[in-house]
Order: structure tokens, then C-alpha cells, then sequence
């Protein structure tokens, strides 16, 4: 799909229709971001202005940029923030009390007087009185005027960055790694110990179905307290009166001399 | 006047000098020998001085004052000081009464202080006195007087001082000093106003300086003053006069020989020798003869009421000197006979005050006259040296008051017009006064009846003190006579203070007028004195019933209610109020510094709370900042 | 339409990450802001580069994605390390560098 041809075409029209659709969405989600008690419920709400915001790059004549914000972004960034969440808590929620005095006040008008002078300023220049779109700079293709630059004039910042990546990596193992507690004991460690409390038989336990006299259908399972479990057998079954009674195959106590033979 | 040079000056000080230094040093292992390296070194001072004396007949009229070069003392820019001394016509006077006195009254102290464990500290101070009184006088430029000022002052606190276990005394010393402190004001000022008009302190300097006109009238005048307040200080004249009755606390050789005979004399000195000064400053002059006048009234007030012999003796002393600064007041014609009476005071006073401190050692120490009475039976020597100072003091002719205070009254009389005749009047009444008093310590002291307490036990004094008692009324015979005859004195002094060999101008008075009247004044007062306490008897303790001049009189004329009045209380107050405010706004505001930067920090650490959560606001409004600052500034 | 609209609306996501950093006490939702405003700064990269008509402002942006991702993955260490020792994800709770 030429995405170029498209955003060129329907420029004025369809650009702004999409524009006024996803803005309010985009800050509608970050407000909810902003307000809501859940961490998980802000996290969901970030992955909603990710994908708003490639969808503007998109509409901005940089598919590239649009996708790369989807897989990266939304998908790799929050997917870790998501994870952490998990680590540190699904349900960790923050109270709505505010513990620092003047903090929500002063924090409310200092993030509106810099959102409001921003915008004061941005508009006091002559930013948007020259438009030159990127028809020329996308020329043979978005994709490929990026690559040119980053491996033509940017390749320097590119390894760099390359580099940053790679030091990120480690730095994460490193920060992320715990050493444990106490030593795991090994198999040899776990079978002494087993061996020394006498809890349990040696051997192990048997396995299922090792005392298992009789496996027909027709027999109910036990519960635990000894009655009859009448899910164990088909109800069929039980309405033609074909149950055996488990008490048939009751186990007999026999003398250890017995035992021994068997 | 030309000026020779000498080697030999300087041992006149520095023999008493280093005795003292090695009598302090020494210790108590010099305490049996303490005594007579002090005298011997006095002695030294005075055979030195006689050579001297010697050295200067030798020379002619108009070149006798030499002086020795010692070292450069003060070499700061444009003011250099050297430390020279100056021995003239002037000056040999002075040296030769102190050290002749000094050296008889040495001798009086080793059997006077025979039983004080601290006899040779005594003498060790007594030889400081006199090597500091020696530089006063013999100091060439008005600040090696300074230094010299301020050693006899130094001299005399502690001697005053001297049994400083009894706090009185040491409280009397303090007094003696701060007193003298205040008058010394006067002397830094002469010497700062001498540098700013002339360019030097020297006596020479400040002269040539005067002749050449360099100085203004108001400037000369307000120098003259200053040098007066130096020497009302130091002389103890009104009004600063109140130190003197106290400082008779120290043994009686100090009041002898420091305040009778030579340093209240000081200030007779520094205005003799600041003549130049005082001749061309007519207000100042006028000054002098005013506080001269009203002193000598004032102690001869305070005498009248004294029983503490010592303390009369004391007025007496404040009063002569009067006398002697209104000579000095009276001009070239009065500097003279100023000396003239110096140096007989010297003689009949300091005589006066062995023989008191000879009564004193025979009464046990008593100092009461109300307990004396009929000791010239007993001390017959003592008697006889003291009788003749009380007749050379009221002036009886021949005696040598009888010269040098007549000459004063005739000076008085002839300085012209009403100032002459109430300056004449009130030495003549001084003279009457005078008469009196004195005649009433010798009536209670040595004639009447016994008044002795149980333990007395009055005798003559060992042969110690009594030899120099007769050397002294030897003088106090002789002196008077030996100096005014043909005007030796006079014209000795004369290339000194006298330089135009002034006349007398103006003869109110005949002389024989004058003395006819001096005499007539003394036998007034002689005839009053004797119809109270020669036919009466003395009542043994000051009767109460007395009018309020003598009253008045006995707490020595208020002197010391008036400076606790005027000076002390507001200065104590003033001390507690700048000690307030020191205390409470200096270091009010210093502290306060402290304190408001502790309650500034104490402040900005509340910023620090720790939550990352403030931080990150702080830094958006600085960016909320920053950003409005952008959107000002391209507005 | 004017291209201007994606600038306002990048910075009233910045504004709005900026709100949320001061506000959110749970440190991995001030993360989550943190990345909402990177996001709002690519967004006005991407449109500058558009009015520009050059395709730096894409790469910036491109970069700024690569260099968020690796401060999520150590900015998320950081904090799984300190709720590991802390057992809790509160940023308030870190304020022990205090007067």
C-alpha cells in the first residue's frame, strides 16, 4: 500500500477527519492515564496513545516511524511494562490522598502554565507558514530515504546508539540478577534429608494405581471419607443397577507372615 | 642663647636608673644592702650634679646650658624626636634641689622605714622618682618631658602605693594618678599643637618657631592652656587639686620629698620653661594667675581646718604652690622669683614634713595634732628644725619665705592696674592665712599641754633623721638670703626666661610698702591663731559645734563631693550605658547575624524535603519560568 | 488543515506527562508519563520533519524511540531492584536524602 498516495490524495480531508477523531481520543487516554487508580488500567491506557500516535505518524508521511512505534513501542516497551507490573503488583493501586502539601495544586498549574505557554510560544512563530510536505524526501520510499540517512550521514549516532543498546542489555542483567538466598541443595542433599527424617517412605509413594484392585467402570470411586463418589461412575450405569459396591474389594488384613509370601 | 655640648649628662639619670632596676632585680637577697646602694646612688646623682654646677660657673653669662645627644628616638617622616638632653640655668636648679633634697631625704628613709620589710623596694621606687625627675627636667623638647612626666607619675602612684594592703591607700594612689592622667591630656595637646605649628617639639624649635610668628594668637593661647591643665595636674592646683590630701597616705619621705619638694613643683617647671609661650599669650597667662590666685586661697582654707598634720601640711604645700604659679603667671618678671620660692619651699617644706614624720615615728605613728601637745620638751632637735621651716615659711625676716614671697606679693602688686591690686590683696591674705594655720600646727603640736594617748611614748628620733632635718633648716636659714642678695637669682635665670632683661615698668608699691604690709598680714594672722589655741585649751577630739565655713573647710572645701558630683556619677553612668549598649546592640547585631542566618537556613532546609516528587515540580516551574521569560522578552 | 494541530497536541501530551510525573506516587506509572512525554516530543519531530520536507527530524525521532526503549529496560531494573529490597513502588518512599 502506498501510504503516500493515500495521505496525498485525501490530504486536507481525510488527514483532518482522522485527526480531530484520534486527538481527543489520544488525550482523552492520557488524562484517564493520568487519573486512573490501577497501574495496569494506566498501562492499557499508554498503549492506547502509542497506537493514536502511529497512527499520526502515519498520517505525518512516516509509515516506517508508524510501524516501528507499534512493534517497538506498544509492543516490546509495554509489554515490559506490563511485565514489571505483574512483578510488582496487578492490584498495586494508589491511594487518591495526596501526603504532600500544595503538591496537586502547584503541580496542576505548573503543568498547565508550561502546556499553555508551549503552545503560546509555538504559535508566536511562523512554524506553520511553510509547508513543504515529503513527497521529495520520500521519493523513492520512505524506507529507503531513512536508510540512507542513517547509514549515510547519521551512521555515527547509529553506533552509538547501537552501542547504548547493548549496554542497556547488560545493565539490566546485572541489576535484575539476584543471587540466591540460601544454596540450592542438590538431589544427593534432598535424598539425606529425606533419608534422615523418616517422614516418608523412603522409596517414595507409590505410584497411581498401584494398590488398584479392580479399574472396571462399574465401580464408584472412594471419597475421602469413604463414601461413594457417584460422578466416578456413568450415570447409565448407575441406573441399571450395575454398580459394584467398592466394599467387595475391600483390602484384608493379613498376618506379616503373609505378607512376606505375597 | 648658645648651646655647648656635654658627655657627662646622662649619669645624672642613669646612675638613679640602673640603682633602681638592680634594687627591683636583686630581690629579697639584697635586702640588707638595699638601702645604702639607694642613698649612695642618690649621693652619686648629686655629686655629678654639683660638678656640673661647677662646669656652668666656668662658662660665661650667655652660653651656660649644654646639651647631650643620647640617640635618635623618633624618625617618622617629617616629625623626628631625639632623645637630647638640656641643662641650663633652669635646669641645673632643679637638678641640684632634687637630688640635694632627694639625697637627705634617702638618708631620712633608712632609719624611718628601718622596721618595713620592704625597705628596699622603697628605695628602689625613691631612686626611679628621681632618675624620671631628672629626665622631666632635664629633657631638651617637650616629649622627653613627656617621658619623664610620666615616670614620676608612675614614681608616685606607687609610692603612694607603697602599703598597698591597706586599700585606702592603694585607692589614694589610684586617685593620685588618674588625676594626674587627666592633666597629662593637656601635655599631649601642647606637644601635638607645637608639631602642627612648628614643626618640632624642642624647646629651641617651638621658640625660634614663636619669634619667627609662625603660630596664630588663638593657637598660642589654646598651647599656653594646654600646658597649664598639664601643670594643674601634676601640682595639684584647683581644679584638680583633690589627689594631694589623700596622697599622704604613702610614708611620710614620699610626701617630703615627691609632694613637697619636687614633683608637684613640676608644673612650675613646664611653665617657666614654656616662658616663650606664656609671653605671647596674654589669655593664657591670664589663666594661670587666675588658677595660681584661687589655689592658693583655696589651700590655705583647707589648711585652716586640717588636724591631721600631714594633711595640713599638704594644703600648705597646694597653697605655696599657688603662690608660685601665680608668679609664673605675672611674666618675664615673675619666673624668677617663682624659682626663687621653689627652691626655698623645697628647703622649709620638705623640712616640715621630716619633722612631722619625726613626730609621727616618736607618737607611734599618730597623726592626729589633737593628741599631741608640749613635745618640744621632748623632741627638742625636731622642734627646732621644724620651728625654723614654720618661720621661714610665714615669712618672718631673715628666713628665706620672708625673701621669696615678698618678692611675689611686690610682683602682684606691680603687674598693673585692678588685676594687680586684687592679685596683691589676695596674696596678702594668702600670706595672713598662712600665718595662721601654720601657727596653729605649731601651737598644737609642740606647745599647750601633754594630750598624748596612754601609749605614747615621744622621743627624739635616732640621729639618722635628725641630721637631715638640720641640713634643711640650715637652708630654710640661709637660702632666702643667698639667693635674692644683689639679685643673684634673678639675673642667673635671666638668659633663660628673661631674655630682654625686662625692669619692672610700673611701681604700684614701694617696696618696703609691700613688705610693711606682708608683715603687718603675718602678725594678724600670728595674734588670731594664738587667742584660739595658745591661751585656750584644745579639746581632744574636733568639736561639732562649729560654723559652717569650717565645716565647709573640713571636708576640704567639697573638693570631693563636687568631682563625685560632676564627674563620677555621670561617667558611671556612662559606662553602664555604653556597657548596655555594647552588650546588647553590638553584640546584638553580631549575634542577630548569627541568629538570622540559622532562621535562614532553618528556613531553606525545609526545601529539602526528599520526595522526588517536589524536586520535579521545582524544576518545572523553572521551566514554567524560564518559558515565560522567553514569551516577555519576544513579546 | 493546518500541520500546526500536531504540535499543540504534542504539547499538550507533554504537558500532560508532565502532570502525571508530579502527581502519580506509583513509580511505574511516573515511568509510563515519562514515556508519554518522549512520545509527545517524537510526535513533533515527526511533523516538523513533514513541514520541513526533510526526513531528519523522522530519524531523530527514530533515535529518541531507540534510546527511550533502553531507558525502559534499565529505568524498569531499577525499580524491580529497589521493590525487591523495599517491597514497595512508591517513589514517596525513597526520601531518606532529606534535612
Amino acid at each position: 500500500m502506498n501510504f503516500a498516495a493515500i495521505v496525498q490524495d485525501q490530504s486536507s480531508q481525510a488527514e483532518a477527519v482522522l485527526f480531530y477523531l484520534l486527538a481527543p481520543i489520544t488525550v482523552l487516554s492520557a488524562v484517564g492515564m493520568l487519573l486512573v487508580k490501577k497501574a495496569v488500567h494506566s498501562a492499557l491506557l499508554l498503549a492506547a496513545v502509542m497506537i493514536s500516535l502511529a497512527i499520526f505518524y502515519i498520517l505525518n508521511e512516516a509509515p516506517f516511524l508508524g510501524i516501528v512505534q507499534i512493534i517497538v513501542y506498544t509492543g516490546a516497551v509495554m509489554m515490559l511494562f506490563l511485565f514489571i507490573l505483574m512483578l510488582v503488583g496487578v492490584d498495586s493501586a494508589d491511594s487518591l490522598v495526596e501526603t504532600i502539601k500544595g503538591q496537586r495544586i502547584l503541580g496542576i498549574i505548573a503543568a498547565v502554565g508550561v502546556g499553555g505557554l508551549l503552545i503560546a510560544l509555538v504559535s508566536r512563530g511562523n512554524l506553520g507558514h511553510r509547508f513543504f510536505g515529503l513527497e521529495m524526501a520520500n521519493g523513492e520510499g520512505n524506507v529507503q530515504g531513512i536508510a540512507k540517512l542513517i547509514f549515510g550521514q547519521y551512521v555515527w549516532p547509529f553506533e552509538v546508539v547501537s552501542a547504548l543498546l547493548i549496554t542497556a542489555a547488560l545493565g539490566a542483567m546485572v541489576l535484575a540478577h539476584r543471587e540466591p538466598d540460601s544454596d540450592k541443595k542438590d538431589q544427593r542433599a534432598l535424598s539425606e534429608d529425606r533419608v534422615r527424617q523418616n517422614s516418608q517412605p523412603v522409596a517414595g509413594l507409590p505410584g497411581p494405581g498401584t494398590f488398584a484392585r479392580h479399574n472396571a467402570v462399574d465401580i464408584p470411586a472412594l471419597l475421602p471419607d469413604g463414601t461413594a463418589a457417584d460422578l466416578s461412575v456413568s450415570d447409565v450405569i448407575a441406573a441399571r443397577g450395575h454398580l459394584a459396591k467398592p466394599g467387595d474389594f475391600k483390602f484384608i488384613e493379613t498376618s506379616d507372615d503373609d505378607r512376606e509370601g505375597n | 642663647m648658645s648651646l655647648g655640648t656635654s658627655d657627662t649628662l646622662v649619669y645624672l639619670i642613669a646612675i638613679p636608673l640602673f640603682s633602681s632596676a638592680f634594687l627591683l632585680l636583686g630581690g629579697r637577697a639584697l635586702d640588707r644592702v638595699g638601702h645604702l646602694i639607694g642613698t649612695a646612688a642618690s649621693a652619686s646623682s648629686f655629686v655629678v650634679a654639683l660638678i656640673e654646677l661647677n662646669k656652668m660657673f666656668a662658662r660665661d653669662a650667655e652660653s651656660r646650658g649644654v646639651t647631650q645627644h643620647l640617640f635618635t628616638w623618633i624618625n617618622v617622616g617629617s616629625f623626628q624626636v631625639d632623645a637630647t638632653l638640656l641643662l641650663d640655668q633652669l635646669s641645673i636648679c632643679f637638678v641640684l634641689l632634687i637630688t640635694g633634697v632627694g639625697t637627705l631625704i634617702h638618708i631620712y628613709s633608712i632609719s624611718y622605714m628601718a622596721h618595713d620589710i620592704d625597705r628596699r623596694r622603697f628605695f628602689a621606687f625613691l631612686n626611679l622618682f628621681i632618675a624620671a625627675m631628672l629626665l622631666l627636667v632635664l629633657g631638651n623638647s617637650y616629649l622627653n618631658l613627656y617621658v619623664g612626666w610620666e615616670g614620676v607619675g608612675l614614681a608616685s602612684y606607687l609610692l603612694i602605693g607603697f602599703w598597698n594592703q591597706k586599700p585606702t591607700y592603694a585607692t589614694a594612689a589610684k586617685k593620685a594618678f588618674v588625676a594626674n592622667r587627666v592633666g597629662d591630656v593637656g601635655l599631649s595637646l601642647a606637644v601635638m599643637i607645637a608639631f602642627v605649628q612648628f614643626g618640632s617639639v624642642t624647646f629651641d624649635g617651638v621658640a625660634k618657631g614663636i619669634a619667627a610668628g609662625s603660630a596664630s594668637s588663638t593657637a598660642l593661647n589654646a598651647m599656653g592652656a594646654a600646658i597649664l591643665l598639664a601643670a594643674v595636674g601634676k601640682s595639684a592646683q584647683f581644679p584638680l587639686q583633690a589627689w594631694l590630701g589623700d596622697a599622704m597616705a604613702g610614708p611620710t619621705p614620699v610626701s617630703a620629698l615627691i609632694h613637697a619638694a619636687t614633683m608637684v613643683t613640676a608644673g612650675v617647671y613646664l611653665i617657666s620653661r614654656s616662658n616663650f609661650v606664656f609671653d605671647n599669650a596674654p589669655t593664657a597667662q591670664l589663666l594661670v594667675v587666675i588658677v595660681g590666685a584661687v589655689t592658693l586661697l583655696f589651700g590655705a582654707v583647707i589648711g585652716m581646718a586640717k588636724d591631721d598634720i600631714k594633711k595640713a601640711l599638704a594644703a600648705s604645700t597646694m597653697s605655696q604652690i599657688g603662690y608660685m604659679i601665680l608668679a609664673t603667671g605675672l611674666g618675664p618678671a615673675g619666673y624668677a622669683f617663682a624659682m626663687m620660692h621653689l627652691l626655698t619651699h623645697g628647703f622649709f617644706k620638705a623640712g616640715m614634713f621630716l619633722g612631722a614624720g619625726s613626730v609621727m615615728h616618736g607618737m607611734n605613728d599618730e597623726v592626729d595634732m589633737r593628741k599631741y601637745g608640749a613635745l618640744r620638751k621632748v623632741m627638742p632637735i625636731t622642734f627646732a628644725t621644724f620651728g625654723l621651716g614654720y618661720l621661714a615659711i610665714i615669712g618672718i625676716p631673715p628666713f628665706a619665705g620672708f625673701y621669696s614671697k615678698d618678692k611675689i606679693i611686690e610682683t602682684a602688686f606691680n603687674a598693673g592696674g585692678s588685676k594687680g591690686i586684687i592679685l596683691g590683696c589676695v596674696t596678702l591674705l594668702g600670706a595672713a592665712i598662712t600665718a595662721f594655720y601654720m601657727t596653729r600646727v605649731m601651737l598644737m603640736t609642740f606647745f599647750g599641754t601633754k594630750r598624748w594617748d596612754s601609749a605614747a611614748h615621744p622621743h627624739e628620733s635616732p640621729w639618722l633623721m635628725t641630721v637631715p632635718m638640720i641640713f634643711l633648716a640650715i637652708g630654710s636659714i640661709t637660702a632666702g638670703f643667698i639667693f635674692s642678695n644683689g639679685d643673684r637669682l634673678k639675673n642667673f635665670l635671666a638668659p633663660v626666661v628673661d631674655k630682654e632683661h625686662h625692669e619692672h615698668e610700673t611701681e604700684l608699691l614701694a617696696p618696703i610698702v609691700v613688705t610693711g604690709l606682708a608683715m603687718f598680714a603675718v602678725a594678724i594672722g600670728i595674734s588670731i591663731a594664738f587667742a584660739k589655741y595658745g591661751r585656750k585649751t584644745i579639746p581632744a577630739s574636733a568639736p561639732t559645734d562649729v560654723t559652717v565655713w569650717t565645716k565647709v573647710a573640713r571636708r576640704d572645701l567639697l573638693q570631693d563631693d563636687f568631682n563625685e558630683s560632676v564627674f563620677m556619677r555621670p561617667g558611671q553612668s556612662l559606662t553602664r550605658v555604653l556597657a548596655f549598649l555594647d552588650k546588647r546592640v553590638v553584640d546584638g547585631a553580631v549575634s542577630g547575624v548569627g541568629a538570622m542566618t540559622l532562621r535562614l537556613a532553618g528556613d531553606l532546609r525545609k526545601t529539602q524535603t526528599g520526595y522526588v516528587r517536589s524536586y520535579a515540580l521545582l524544576i518545572l516551574l523553572g521551566t514554567v519560568a524560564i518559558l515565560t521569560a522567553i514569551l516577555v522578552v519576544t513579546l | 488543515m493546518n500541520p500546526m494541530n500536531y504540535i499543540y497536541l504534542s504539547c499538550i501530551l507533554f504537558s500532560l506527562g508532565a502532570a502525571g510525573v508530579l502527581l502519580r506516587r506509583n513509580a511505574i506509572v511516573v515511568f509510563m508519563c515519562i514515556e508519554l512525554m518522549l512520545n509527545a516530543a517524537n510526535l513533533a519531530f515527526v511533523t516538523f520533519s513533514r513541514m520541513n520536507g526533510t526526513l531528519d527530524g523522522q530519524i531523530v525521532a527514530f533515535f529518541t524511540m531507540v534510546v527511550a526503549a533502553c531507558e525502559v529496560v534499565v529505568g524498569l531494573a531499577i525499580i524491580v531492584t529497589i521493590y525487591r529490597s523495599r517491597r514497595s513502588a512508591s517513589v514517596d518512599d525513597a526520601r531518606l536524602l532529606r534535612l
